[in-house]
């Protein structure tokens, strides 16, 4: 379980994906392969820039149990403005104020932690662009 | 001449009024607020943590700073509310800013000054040469113990400086320590919250050292009060605060902008960073500004500044401090004890 979140972290603090440079397309999280390339695939990294919009989401009321205490919560389907779709919290914002296409970015907060002795998992949530 | 390269906000949306909370302990609030001249804090919510607060700060002044993150070769983050008793938030903070691996990188730790221990040690790096930029944050999520006085003003929020030679936004002409063995608060290894020494956190405590360390830099760099345009404090509260500049010789149009405890509360790390944030958010080049930290145990660190003509350049490149400071959302006790983790399941 530390091994698994740790291997992510790199991509999960910053939103690292790959471009593939023989079509443009952009994945987050990255992969092996570009399925439109296939043999042609030439991938570089990139830093996403976290800005976006919400695509759909969904209010979550019965949360799992490391979200239990977060709910009722905005889960969401963002679409960066690079193109590629990422699902994510939305915070700093009630759950009926949340719209499809309502302008978001990325913070950087606390994802679950394992007990009250166990690691902290950090990573990227959204939060609604006001202004 | 070292300065500031870039610097950076950030406060919880959150906030609890003191009424709330009086009305919980059945407490006066009026008597609460003349008192101690603080009115609401800023309250963190369940995923937001020492960490995170400085890595959105980080950002911010990166924004402002332009420069290369794999430039800076040192990250220091000063807290006395790190998520972890052992396992650094500095290295948290390096990662998400992508200025791993090659720098160095600690977790400081004096009550509410370790934030400005971190700008003097980032200053000592860039000025040998051991590194280009050294990244200085001030961060925490302080908790009062239910029912204690403390509980109306612990608050959360930081402010992150990045150091360096070129480009930058102000310089420091000087800096100024004073330091003693002071047991005015204090926190026991394994205890949830901090206990104090009432009223002798005042005068052997904070105004001692605030105004010694003051006196002390103003001395060194040959200066009076009306040679600065701005200055800024620690303020547990807005009282203290208000009261220290009237002491040293301040005018309210050269404290005002420093102060932010009667709106947010005492972000201890983040209280003199947060107040030095929103006085570069508003002055000018030339304009010359002095910091004075103060952590219980006890120490002050005070700085000289000049403000250089960049600071327009970079003031709308991140979110202002009075963005955070107007971005707020009221909760009552019991949103406040949950967000707090203050009730045990
Ligand atoms: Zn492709």
């Amino acid at each position: 379980m530390v091994v698994r979140s740790w291997r992510h972290i790199k991509e999960r603090y910053n939103l690292i994906g790959v471009r593939c440079k023989n079509c443009g397309t952009v994945y987050f999280p990255s992969r092996e392969i570009c399925p439109k390339c296939r043999r042609k695939t030439d991938f570089e990294d990139i830093k996403l820039s976290g800005r976006g919009k919400v695509y759909t989401y969904s209010v979550v009321h019965v949360a799992p149990k490391d979200f239990e205490k977060q709910a009722p919560y905005v889960i969401a389907i963002i679409e960066l403005e690079e193109g590629v779709k990422i699902t994510g919290q939305v915070v700093d914002c009630k759950p009926d104020e949340v719209y499809i296409g309502m302008p978001v970015e990325v913070v950087f907060r606390r994802i679950k932690e394992d007990g009250d002795d166990g690691v902290i998992t950090y990573g990227y949530k959204f939060r609604p662009v006001e202004n | 001449m070292v300065g500031i390269v870039g610097y950076g906000a950030y406060i919880p949306k959150y906030r609890i009024k003191v009424e709330e909370i009086a009305r919980v302990w059945n407490k006066d609030p009026n008597a609460i607020k003349k008192g101690l001249l603080v009115y609401e804090k800023a309250v963190p919510s369940l995923d937001e943590d020492t960490a995170t607060i400085a890595v959105e700060a980080s950002r911010n002044a990166l924004k402002r700073s332009e420069i290369n993150p794999k430039d800076i070769g040192a990250v220091y983050v000063g807290s006395e509310s790190h998520p972890y008793a052992v396992k650094p938030t500095s290295t948290i903070v390096a990662e998400a800013i992508d200025a791993t691996p090659e720098l160095t990188a600690a977790d400081l730790e004096f009550a509410c000054k370790a934030g400005t221990a971190g700008i003097q040690m980032c200053m000592g790096l860039v000025e040998s040469g051991l590194i280009k930029y050294g990244l200085a944050i001030g961060a925490d999520t302080a908790q009062g113990a239910p029912g204690d006085a403390l509980e109306y003003t612990a608050a959360a929020g930081g402010a992150a400086y990045i150091i360096g030679k070129s480009n930058v936004i102000a310089e420091f002409n000087g800096t100024y320590s004073y330091t003693t063995d002071t047991p005015d608060f204090w926190r026991r290894e394994g205890k949830p919250y901090p206990r104090h020494g009432g009223r002798f956190t005042g005068e052997p405590a904070y105004f001692k050292h605030v105004i010694n360390a003051a006196e002390g830099l103003m001395e060194k760099m040959g200066t009076k009060p009306e040679d600065y345009d701005y200055c800024v404090f620690h303020q547990p509260n807005g009282k203290f605060y208000i009261r220290v500049a009237k002491t040293l010789g301040f005018k309210e149009e050269q404290y005002k902008y420093g102060l932010l405890t009667p709106q947010i509360g005492n972000t201890y790390s983040g209280a003199v960073p947060l107040g030095l944030s929103n006085i570069l958010d508003h002055c000018e080049g030339g304009e010359r500004v002095l910091a004075v930290s103060y952590g219980s145990g006890a120490g002050s660190d005070a700085f000289d500044i000049t403000i250089t003509e960049r600071i327009n350049k970079v003031k709308d490149k991140a979110p202002k401090t009075a963005y955070y400071l107007e971005r707020k959302e009221y909760i009552d006790y019991a949103i406040y004890a949950k967000f707090r983790r203050k009730i045990k399941m």
